[in-house]
């Protein structure tokens, strides 16, 4: 590798940072330096005018699929894609199979990805055995494995018993560790299909309510505040999420939200031709709640952008809708999409893309080695990237094993040029180094 | 007219009209001893059924093959499909046989629209799911038309349904009848009122070009056409209404509320019914209903549409350009 002399990367922007084309020293795998007239010999020096360096990207939702899934992506795939994305650390949900709800399952995770070394693999350990809602898993467990896992979530299904969704946010408490919940009540969306509106009325697609998603985070606020734990909201989807956050938030109460990158572009419009790409979970929604979504993660109701990266084999998407899989890839256009609905927008700056892309999802997942603004004596994550590249069409073809992009053929702007991970490339002129 | 017939909304006005018009020439066929037509000789039209419906594939046979098609049945039971073959494995091979048509009856909203990506002849929706069934919609406009505004002969040539006032009843949520009716008894410049309870509507359902009403009693007076749709007992335990006698009881035809229609009203039903249920046996045989009109109808509909989609040769019979 070629980290020992360092990198001197030149005449890069950092965001929030009163200087433009500045240098950042990196060695030893940290930032030691950051002023305009660095100079270090024995460094390789790297070109970055023009482009903006943000602190390495962190995902809190991405499913890697292995074990079990090898077909649609492997630790070694979804990384290199996210390393491709910006992204230094990513949390791999646990709705593998086996399910990752002992320490034996996270811990081999947690070493596929440090074998993989594209980007830090953090596990996320199932709430309850197997998913099924009934028993809570070996949390304390998995909290003291090698993996030391903060985050659980039975992602991909709630935890919709009230019951043992608050001995859940009170057992973690033991540990500093958060309950991410994938709201969704399973009565009030059986067979559902697409957000329920003008668009699954005439498709003639089993309705999936907003308020199936909005009951299920209001009732678990509540709860959180009883026992005075931490709650995460997995893919906030819906205006009055949002809205039911922000009061969350207002009462002082530990609840944090993220939002995929899908819903901050598409609405429910796109299924008007069946295509299962556009098919997801929770589902596309409409344009005033891409607004209000928007809205929510500038002022800072939502914390982070998550992609919920979730990729199926061809087979699984070329079908008939409600036959179809749900889910979305998004980890190599999570930034792109970013800076249409947000930057390009107003919405956001750049510091502030480096907030909720970085520092607050690191926060969240109590990844204390990821997150640092770019300051000396910081680790040596960070993701360089050219807001100015031309818009070009989203092709489905990159390091991920699936193809299942809702972006493909759409014009996004940006690129993503390098990527340290401890202050070595793991992506260098837009490939894999 | 468009390659397939997906939607109702794939038709315009013209395309209705003319689709109707072409029904009424072939209906003149129905009355000879010989009642077959030369127009699609050499073509193959695929029924793939992927639901039993008997009523709904041998319409659309007897259609194509008194148009002379070569019809193929394929249906799921007993076929590869039964052995796990997707949607798509399927299309490519009906593609493979050189289908000019595929009718396609499918349990997934959808599927017909799928199926158009993946063949080259045209596709012909027999009902998706919950989605839409355009056929029967003009099917029914074609049996509206004739009773209310008169066949051809008697100068309904040209003619929408200008002016009429539809009442669909029942669970419209479920029913790929109502959407396509509602699409295209709109376009055809019906009034179209949907009675049912709350639950059965969509929540949607004020984008739709209709009114609404929970009342079918204060719709009865007013309505020219009132057509029931099935509604499936199962539906009671997923609490969409208490109890069938609930239902019957307020969104039922009844000879009560029949005695309530004006005079001309007519009253339709799609099939198959549920006697007692959503109309009482007298009502359905009553000489208001047209419902085994709707099944003759049918054919005829369903041969304009193969005849307009496919551009079959010219009818020998009245010989006019078109």
């Amino acid at each position: 590798m070629t980290g020992d002399g360092g990198w001197l990367i030149r005449g890069v922007t950092i965001p929030g940072r009163d200087e433009t084309a500045t240098s950042i020293l990196i060695a030893g795998g940290s930032v030691t330096a950051i002023g305009p007239d660095l100079d270090h010999p024995g460094a390789r020096t790297l070109d970055a005018g023009g482009l903006i360096a943000l602190p390495g990207l962190v995902d809190l939702h991405t499913h890697l699929r292995e074990p079990g899934r090898e077909d649609a992506e492997t630790v070694e795939t979804g990384t290199a894609a996210a390393a491709l994305g910006g992204y230094t650390a990513v949390h791999a949900m646990a709705n593998t199979d086996p399910v990752a709800d002992t320490a034996g399952v996270v811990e081999q995770v947690w070493r596929l990805g440090r074998t993989a070394g594209h980007c830090d693999v953090q596990p996320v350990g199932a709430v309850t055995v197997g998913l099924a809602g009934v028993r809570l898993a070996e949390l304390g467990t998995m909290a003291d494995s090698a993996a030391r896992v903060r985050v659980f979530s039975d992602d991909g299904r709630c935890v919709s018993d009230p019951l043992l969704m608050r001995r859940a946010l009170e057992y973690v408490k033991a540990f500093d560790g958060v309950i991410a919940q994938h709201a969704q009540d399973p009565r009030l969306t059986e067979g559902a299909q697409l957000n329920e509106g003008e668009m699954s009325a005439r498709l003639g697609l089993a309705g999936w309510p907003a308020v199936a998603e909005e009951a299920i985070i209001a009732r678990d606020c509540l709860l959180a505040a009883h026992v005075g734990s931490a709650l995460h909201v997995c893919h906030v989807s819906t205006a009055g999420s949002a809205e039911i956050i922000r009061w969350a938030k207002s009462k002082g109460w530990r609840v944090t939200a993220e939002v995929t990158p899908h819903h901050l572009l598409l609405t429910d419009e796109l299924a008007a031709g069946y295509d299962p790409v556009f098919k997801v979970n929770p589902p596309l929604r409409t344009e005033a709640d891409v607004a209000e979504l928007r809205r929510a993660l500038a002022d800072g109701t939502i914390d982070c952008v998550a992609t919920d990266h979730a990729p199926h084999p061809v087979e699984a998407k070329e079908s008939e809708w409600a036959e179809a899989a749900f889910g979305m890839t998004g980890l190599e256009t999570a930034l792109r999409v970013v800076q249409r609905a947000m930057v390009e927008t107003g919405l956001l700056d750049w510091a502030g893309v480096a907030d909720r892309m970085s520092v607050r999802p690191a926060r969240i997942g109590r990844l204390t080695g990821h997150g640092h603004p770019l300051t000396p004596g910081a680790p040596g994550h960070l993701t360089l990237y050219d807001p100015a590249a031309p818009a070009e069409a989203v092709t489905p073809a990159g390091a991920s094993k699936s193809r299942n992009t809702p972006f493909a053929g759409m014009e996004l702007p940006g690129r993503v040029v390098a990527t340290f991970l401890r202050g070595v490339p793991a992506v260098l002129d837009g490939k894999l180094a | 007219m468009k390659r397939h017939l997906i939607s109702a909304a794939d038709l315009s006005r013209g395309d209705a009209v003319l689709i109707l018009d072409t029904a009424e020439e072939l209906a003149s066929l129905a009355d000879r001893p010989i009642k077959k037509l030369p127009t699609l000789r050499g073509r193959t039209v695929v029924n793939l059924f992927y639901e039993d419906s008997t009523r709904t594939r041998i319409s659309f046979e007897a259609a194509a093959k008194r148009l002379s098609a070569d019809v193929i049945n394929f249906s799921a039971k007993g076929s590869s499909v039964a052995k796990g073959e997707s949607l798509k494995d399927t299309a490519l091979t009906l593609e493979a046989m050189g289908a000019d048509a595929v009718i396609i009856r499918h349990g997934a909203s959808g599927a017909a629209h799928r199926l158009a990506d993946w063949v080259r002849g045209s596709v012909l929706n027999a009902g998706d799911g919950t989605h839409e069934h355009p056929t029967q919609a003009l099917l029914d406009a074609f049996t509206i038309r004739r009773r209310l505004r008169g066949t051809a002969a008697a100068g309904a040539r040209g003619a929408g349904l200008d002016g009429l006032r539809v009442t669909i009843v029942g669970d419209v949520l479920h029913s790929r009848v109502a959407r396509s009716n509602v699409l295209l008894l709109s376009t055809l410049g019906a009034e179209v009122t949907l009675a049912a309870p709350p639950t059965l509507l969509p929540l949607a359902v004020g984008s739709w070009p209709c009114a609404v009403s929970y009342d079918l009693d204060s719709e009865l007076s007013k309505s020219d056409v009132v057509m029931m749709l099935r509604v499936q007992q199962e539906r009671m335990n997923a609490a969409y209404f208490p109890s069938v006698r609930e239902y019957s009881r307020r969104y039922g035809l009844d000879a009560a509320r029949m005695a309530r229609l004006p005079g001309h009203a007519i009253v339709m039903h799609p099939g198959p019914m549920n006697r007692g249920v959503e109309i009482a046996a007298e009502v359905a045989d009553s000489v208001r209903s047209t419902i085994v009109e709707q099944v003759a109808n049918g054919v005829t509909t369903r041969m304009a549409v193969l005849y307009l989609l496919l551009g079959g040769t010219e009818f020998p019979a009245t010989g006019e350009a078109r």
